[in-house]
């Protein structure tokens, strides 16, 4: 059934079967978001989606719109809880921007400097997380992974491989590649692979093209998150 | 290290459960029962067997408590560690057995026989402190039982042949009603229903006013209807089993005794949705009532109240298997537990749409409590205005508490819904009672002030648990030890859950060592709200529970930890130079901070 629901007060169009956060980006407004990508269906575990209905809160890119919804996205309130979400995400794992060399190409990054995050607020979780540098074009940086599992998604459903997995839970779960020696090196994975273009933060890293654009003249250097994401064939990366 | 792993086992397993990638939680759990672990050659035959990535393998197998990717020993001793437990003397015993054993705790004994940890509530509060070895379950723990224990461990006695009363369990039923005096013969309640014609028995389970016993009250009649008009000719029928809710026992008793009320109610579930599969999924911790239950199920085959044309009915053909977990909480959640049941991590769905409609594989399924099936024969036997004559006007039946902790008499009881909560202590005999958890970790806790209230959807709504807590229990403690229980068992899918329940652990833990300041009562406050607000399921919005209401109810137990009126970091830099003082064996007052603060002179 489509119709129309307001985001923050504006009428938005949808469509059956369109997910708030879809027929948001249809109108051209933008809803935050890390592990929601145009070429897969809703995931629904960053969070960064959620908005307020009729005082419920829910993802917005999972949650079908409804004619009538009046949705909370852009409020002090959702952006305060997006915020925190974002320092849960930096304090969880190892993310020192100065040293990264993805900073300024991060959706990470770039959000939180969107929803002015200063601080991380929390006690850092510092986890020891090793790096794989053993796949002669692509490094694994898992330090600064955030679950999101696109790479899992794309080498499994695009690119036909499941070069990647998620194992462990809670606080504990982490990546692992499909081989029994746990290295990328001994995986089927290939650079050209949509897995390995895909990450929205610093884990899987192109070899020795780290800096061949200088930081300060990159995607989120040069346009705000909010305003890069809603370009045509805005993906995850650039 | 390489492991051999004959190919031969690997076919036993797949043999006996099956080989298709849906089945691999089921042959995981096979194969770690005969191997006591899964070492990597194993993933990864098993992965090449299957057709299905290593990675799968390996993810599926990290998720679960009880599956073991590197040695465990050939005796994994799990103390329950909820707190009912643990106010029982669990600790004290765990540490006496580690001694005696020589290991320290979660690490693997040099000589690879022995690991000695803890694992969740093991659904025995009312007969605690309790253990699992293996896949046995041990209650009534003492010094004398923890040293036979050792003895058979150090004696490399199978478990097979260790004393049988070792194992005994009780059912201690101390207060029955409707569903613990019905003496139905197997397929009585079943022929009832089948004479009333499916539309004529969904019509009495309708004026049954019927809901989920399971915590979350859903209409079980609605839901039935919703799964039988669902689109697609399949449906399902899945008994959820996973009884993990901390302090929950009464499943376990159900099955034990009345597995015959649980597999019929799940028949009258197929013969109102059409089903023709149902699977019973059976919390791991439950691994040892598995046998008992197959001889039901295979009972009731012979009897003609399973399989094709159930009492003769053409056209009625519905089966049961029982699917084992492997140690996850997350899995009593119904999406989790679909996903387990498909042989995936436990991780829970996004809803819309419900499994109603899209359930288990896709197909419209069913799934309900243990108790809730069991409740069902008896309104197939009385009838539903018989069934909704007792309770209260949102909560038809009677409900079965879960009683442990300080009390006389801890075990089940079964009330009419509307008992109230003091005279549920009264019955028990608990005095000079502190406060109740009624729900187990993610229910509510109540104070004295509030004992008048009722056990009822409408008021004080509980799957089960009902942990008393007298007044030499340290409230704080209790809540603590919910929160430990829900970072150890958060999916970790959603952001919120998996990182908030570790940081609220983390200020919990740092109250309790002493640096607690009053700023960290307000960043709890501020993280217990994103639980409630953002989590992807259940478990991340109520693990907050036992932390809100005792900063409402119980405040001053946090505020006597409060040392500092404003900020404290939770990093300890003398507990940081600690490993400094062992290297240089200096203990001196030179070699602290400023001593026992921490803070820098």
């Amino acid at each position: 059934m489509s119709g129309t629901f307001l985001l923050d007060g504006q009428p938005v169009p949808f469509e059956p079967g369109q997910t708030i956060l879809e027929a948001a980006r249809a109108a051209g407004r933008y809803i935050p978001h890390l592990c929601w990508h145009p070429d897969f269906p809703p995931h629904g575990s960053c969070k960064l989606c959620i908005v307020k209905v009729a005082g419920r809160h829910v993802s917005g890119c999972a949650m079908p719109a409804k004619e009538g919804w009046e949705v909370e996205s852009d409020t002090p309130e959702m952006n305060g809880e997006r915020r925190a979400l974002l320092q849960m995400l930096f304090v969880e794992g190892n993310h020192f921007c100065p040293s990264c060399e993805k900073s300024g190409d991060c959706q990470l990054q770039a959000l939180a400097y969107d929803l002015e995050m200063l601080t991380p607020r929390f006690d850092h979780f510092f986890p020891d997380r090793p790096v794989d540098a053993s796949h002669p074009e692509v490094l694994l940086d898992f330090n600064r992974c955030i679950y999101c599992e696109l790479c899992v998604r794309a080498s499994r459903d695009k690119d036909g491989k499941s070069v990647f997995a998620l194992t462990n839970r809670g606080i504990h779960k982490h990546l692992v590649v499909n081989a029994e020696s746990g290295r990328l090196a001994d995986t089927d994975f290939a650079a050209d692979d949509m897995a390995a273009n895909i990450c929205p933060v610093g884990v899987i890293l192109h070899k020795r093209v780290g800096f061949a654009v200088a930081i300060g003249e990159r995607t989120y250097d040069r346009a705000p998150i909010h305003e890069v994401a809603m370009r045509p064939e805005a993906a995850s990366d650039d | 290290m390489t492991t051999e792993v004959p190919q031969s086992l690997i076919d036993e397993v797949l043999t006996a459960v099956g080989s298709t990638p849906d089945r691999l939680l089921q042959i995981l759990v096979g194969l770690q029962s005969r191997l006591d672990y899964l070492p990597p050659a194993l993933i990864s035959r098993l992965a090449a067997r299957l057709g299905i990535a290593r990675a799968r393998v390996e993810g599926v197998a990290g998720f679960y408590s009880f599956l073991h990717l590197a040695p465990a020993g050939r005796y994994r001793v799990r103390f329950s560690d909820n707190i009912v437990d643990r106010m029982l003397g669990s600790e004290a015993l765990s540490e006496a057995m580690c001694a005696r054993l020589g290991v320290r705790p979660g690490e693997l004994s040099e000589d690879g026989r022995v690991m000695i940890s803890t694992t969740s509530c093991t659904g025995m509060g009312d007969q605690g402190p309790a253990l699992l070895v293996n896949d046995r379950a041990i209650g009534r723990l003492d010094p004398q039982r923890v040293s036979e224990i050792c003895d058979l461990i150090l004696h490399d006695t199978p478990l097979a042949a260790w004393p049988p009363e070792l194992f005994a369990i009780d059912d201690n039923i101390r207060r029955a009603d409707a569903l613990l005096t019905s003496h139905l013969a197997p397929g009585s309640a079943l022929a009832a229903a089948m004479a009333l014609g499916r539309e004529g028995w969904l019509a009495q389970v309708q004026a049954s006013r019927l809901r989920g016993r399971g915590g979350a009250g859903f209409t079980t009649a609605v839901k039935w209807l919703a799964c039988r008009d669902a689109p697609g000719e399949r449906k399902v029928v899945v008994c959820n089993a996973d009884e993990g809710e901390p302090g929950t026992f009464k499943d376990r008793v159900l099955l034990h005794r009345h597995a015959e009320l649980v597999f019929e109610g799940m028949t009258l579930a197929a013969w109102a949705t059409g089903a023709r599969e149902g699977f019973l999924y059976l919390r791991g911790e439950y691994a040892w009532l598995r046998p008992r239950l197959e001889a039901v199920l295979a009972a009731r085959r012979a009897a003609g109240l399973l399989g094709a044309g159930i009492l003769g009915a053409t056209g009625f053909d519905f089966d049961i298997a029982i699917h084992l977990g492997a140690g996850a909480y997350v899995c009593g959640e119904e999406t989790s537990l679909l996903e387990s049941l498909e042989g995936k991590r436990g991780t829970p769905r996004i809803r819309p749409p419900f499994p109603v409609t899209h359930g288990y594989l896709g197909h419209p399924t069913v799934v309900n409590n243990v108790e809730t099936l069991a409740k069902t024969c008896l309104i197939a036997r009385d009838g539903g205005a018989a069934f909704a004559a007792s309770g209260t006007a949102q909560s038809a039946g009677t409900k079965l508490l879960s009683i442990s902790g300080d009390c006389a008499r801890p075990g089940v009881y079964e009330y009419p819904f509307g008992v109230s909560i003091q005279q549920v202590l009264d019955d028990c005999g608990a005095v000079d009672v502190l406060a109740v958890q009624v729900g187990g970790a993610s229910g509510v806790t109540i104070a004295p002030y509030e004992f008048h209230r009722r056990i009822a959807f409408e008021d004080v709504p509980s799957a089960g648990a009902f942990m008393v807590f007298d007044s030499s229990r340290d409230i704080f403690e209790v809540a603590r030890n919910f929160v430990h229980f829900f970072a150890h068992e958060s999916c970790g899918f959603c952001t919120p859950c998996r990182v908030g329940t570790a940081l609220l652990k983390g200020y919990m833990d740092k109250l309790a060592d002493g640096h607690g300041a009053l700023q960290d009562l307000a960043d709890i406050d501020w993280l217990d709200r994103l639980l409630k607000n953002a989590s992807h399921c259940g478990l991340g919005s109520s693990a907050p529970n036992p932390v809100v209401d005792t900063l409402l109810k119980f405040r001053p137990a946090y505020e006597r930890r409060i040392q500092h009126a404003d900020f404290q970091p939770a990093f300890d830099l003398d507990g940081a130079l600690a490993r400094a003082r062992e290297m240089t064996g200096r203990d001196d007052a030179g070699a602290h901070l400023d001593s026992g603060t921490g803070v820098i002179r």
